[in-house]
């Protein structure tokens, strides 16, 4: 299936395997014996109540649920193995069935190297609006993460005008993370259902989808829960992401490490489905090693792109789509590092087919959005998304006529043959394959060529817009959080 | 013969071995070791020797962790002997230490505080979700000369400057010094909400917190 303006991979021809059936199983029982035995931190009242209706062991005082595998398993039976996240577009419209693999932009960053200075300063809601409208046109981004935090709003509705923002300046699906309260959740779902024409639409037609982090070790956090618990119940699909870190928020090895996370979303996602059976659930998650010096959240190195190819065979194993973290880097800007670990994150990911990456932008541990980034980030993308379709091999692949006209010695340039197939061979947007005379001349690179690109689609691009009515609307429900 | 223990106690700090710790801690009272001495001479060696290697990188952060909970279990137990003795270690300041209300990021407050205890503070944590009540309340109740408040959101780091707001209202600066940090907090903010002081890592926050309570060159 082809969407408009949205570059996704589908019918793969590579495979990996990084963990045996067998392995999985292992892990999954692991799973189960820490939600049964260890107990996770559901710090919700209504979270607390749902578990002791059906049949778990609840602690009121620490929080904590301990429940047995029949439970966590029978629930998680009852989750769509497939389903599709609207757009405001419906030629937008992804496939959520584990033949896609749908690019995000990144999510929640607090700075941005501004778009014409250069200059590093804090995120703003023109930012949001900038972002949007770039990826709207982008064909790799299929949906998006609210890729910057709009600082210059007030704090109690920022996730609102968030959204506000990124619908009016693009047709395609919108995930945030930024909404993980009853307040906020409550209205984004107002301002979601003006959208598709009313609340009851939303099931069928989702153009929301919500992101919660758990907190990990073994825990979650109280906002989230009950913003997805509303999500849930109208249907707006609803994804839990383990972060869990080896050797801080998680064991150093990388099974347990898994182990620990996967308790995490698996119990959530239980959670959502014994509340509302049927409810349309993701796994989420962005597990890496901590970095053994500062403690920081890496992000990338091994033990990440390891993990990015982990969990799908987990979520598969549960039959849920994945969202995945992918792209992030520690990279102070646009360079050797960032590339490599975009790279490896990606493919690892996407070898797998996990159903969302997440997500192109980013520099600096998820903090910093650069354009230029952004861009490089979708070669990327387009790279492992060629790579993804392998090696062709039938009669007209095998090019025998040609290479019979040809024969020994002579060139393919002049063969109907080559002329048919040319503009199957990877075009890059941003590699360097100049005579060295005229890089020596422009000294220029990638960086530069990308962020022309996104300030050119900035400037020409126009995104359908939204209805001026609708727009209003939404205005309205955000004065009526904002305090 | 307390040369040798003297050097188990600086080994098991090194180890990260609280059991024995303890275990060292109680046998030199039984010994009638002086408890200052044995915190200065024994165990405190063997915490100084991992962080000149962890500075070194040659040390990592589990095993800085690890000696930081080994030394506070020593002196715990050495702690009521001292006061018998009407003697109190030195403390280089007092700290409560916090992540803001709403937001339960963890992990940097966690090491800021372990390595303000490692350098000789008195760090108490009172962990993630924190009121700015409770922070204020706690830090008067131990006579705090130090706040710490970490923000890992755009959206709590406001929290930041309603603690600071507080204290100023309660004339409680600059008896009270508030230091902040966490990854959206930037010198600009600092600058606004009037804290006393900022760092970018836990590293950095010991020199900061030392240079607040005036022990700059220790
Ligand atoms: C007192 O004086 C001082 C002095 C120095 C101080 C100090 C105090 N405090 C810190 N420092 C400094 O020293 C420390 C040591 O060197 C450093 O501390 P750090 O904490 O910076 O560093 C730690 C050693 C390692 N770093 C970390 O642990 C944080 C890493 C990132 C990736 C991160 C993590 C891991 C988590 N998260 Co969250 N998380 C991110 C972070 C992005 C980033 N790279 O910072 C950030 C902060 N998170 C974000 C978000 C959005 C969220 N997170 C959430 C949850 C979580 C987890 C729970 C999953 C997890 C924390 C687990 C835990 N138990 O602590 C949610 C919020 C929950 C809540 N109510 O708080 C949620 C809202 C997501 C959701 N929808 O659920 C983003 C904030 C964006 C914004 N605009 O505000 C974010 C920048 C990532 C992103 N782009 O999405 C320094 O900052």
């Amino acid at each position: 299936m082809s969407y408009k303006n949205i570059k996704t991979i589908s019918n793969p021809k590579l495979k990996l395997e990084v963990l045996t059936q067998d392995e999985v199983k292992k892990i999954h029982e692991a799973t189960l014996q820490i939600i049964e035995k260890v107990g996770v931190r559901f710090p919700s009242k209504r979270a607390l109540e749902i578990w002791e209706a059906n049949g778990a062991e609840v602690d009121h005082e620490k929080k904590i649920v301990r429940v047995k595998p029949h439970i966590i398993e029978d629930a998680i039976k009852k989750a769509p193995p497939a389903y599709k996240l609207a757009a405001r577009d419906p030629q937008q419209d992804l496939q959520l069935d584990g033949n896609h693999v749908n690019l995000g932009t990144d999510g929640c960053g607090v700075e941005v190297i501004d778009i014409n200075t250069g200059e590093k300063r804090t995120s703003c809601l023109q930012d949001v609006r900038d972002i949007a409208r770039i990826a709207d046109a982008t064909e790799e981004v299929a949906f998006h993460w609210v890729a910057v935090s709009a600082q210059d709003t007030p704090v109690e509705a920022r996730g609102l005008h968030e959204l506000k923002a990124v619908w009016e300046n693009s047709t395609k699906h919108v995930q945030t993370e930024s909404v993980y309260n009853v307040e906020e959740a409550k209205a984004a779902i107002e301002m979601a259902a003006l959208i598709v024409g009313g609340r009851d639409k939303l099931r069928e037609r989702p153009v929301l989808s919500l992101m919660q982090c758990t907190a990990p070790p073994l825990g979650h956090d109280g906002g989230s829960l009950d913003a997805a618990l509303l999500a849930a119940e109208v249907g707006i699909p609803t994804g839990f992401m383990t972060m869990a870190a080896c050797a801080t928020t998680g064991p150093t090895t990388m099974a347990g490490n898994l182990a620990v996370g996967n308790a995490e979303v698996i119990a959530g996602t239980a959670l959502l489905q014994l509340a509302y059976p049927g409810a349309p659930v993701f796994y989420a998650a962005a597990q890496t090693a901590s970095d053994l010096k500062t403690g920081a959240y890496t992000g990338g190195g091994p033990e990440d792109f390891l993990f990015g190819a982990a969990t799908n065979i987990l979520a598969d194993f549960y039959n849920i789509p994945l969202s995945m973290g992918s792209f992030a880097t520690g990279a102070k800007e646009p360079n050797w590092q960032a590339g490599l670990e975009g790279s490896l994150s990606t493919f690892m990911a996407s070898v797998v087919m996990s159903d969302m990456l997440l997500g192109c932008g980013f520099l600096h541990g998820s903090r910093i959005w650069s354009f230029a980034e952004m861009m490089m980030d979708c070669e990327i993308f387009s790279i492992v998304h060629k790579m993804m379709e392998g090696i062709v091999v039938n009669d007209e692949t095998l090019a025998m006529e040609s290479i019979a006209n040809v024969g020994p010695g002579g060139h393919y340039l002049g063969q109907k043959h080559t002329r048919k197939h040319m503009r199957e061979l990877f075009m890059p947007k941003f590699m360097d394959r100049r005579p060295y005379s005229e890089w020596e001349t422009k000294k220029d690179d990638a960086r530069d060529w990308a962020i022309t690109k996104a300030r050119k689609t900035l400037k020409e691009h126009q995104p359908d817009v939204l209805d001026e009515n609708i727009s209003k609307e939404m205005e309205r429900i955000i004065k009526s959080v904002e305090k | 013969m307390s040369e040798e223990m003297y050097k188990q106690m600086a080994q098991c700090i090194i180890d990260g071995d609280s059991d024995i710790a303890i275990e060292l801690a109680k046998k030199s009272i039984e010994l009638k070791m002086h408890p200052l001495e044995t915190i200065t001479k024994g165990f405190v060696i063997g915490v100084n020797y991992i962080g000149d290697q962890f500075g070194l990188g040659e040390a990592f952060l589990p095993e800085l962790v690890m000696a930081g909970e080994a030394m506070k279990a020593a002196v715990a137990v050495l702690e009521p002997e001292l006061l018998k003795l009407g003697e109190a270690r030195e403390m280089l300041g007092r700290v409560v230490l916090a992540t803001v209300e709403g937001d339960i990021h963890e992990i940097g407050k966690t090491l800021v505080g372990t390595m303000l205890s490692a350098s000789g503070f008195e760090v108490v944590d009172l962990g993630v979700d924190q009121p700015a009540d409770k922070i204020i309340g706690k830090a008067l109740e131990i006579n705090a000369n130090l706040i710490g408040m970490s923000a890992l959101l755009t959206t709590t780091m406001v929290r930041q400057r309603e603690v600071i707001e507080e204290l100023d209202k309660e004339g409680l600066r600059p008896r009270i010094k508030v230091m902040v940090g966490g990854a959206p907090i930037t010198r600009d903010w600092v600058t606004k909400i009037k804290a006393d002081g900022y760092s970018e890592d836990a590293i950095g926050a010991v020199k900061v917190a030392k240079d607040l309570v005036g022990k700059g060159d220790q």
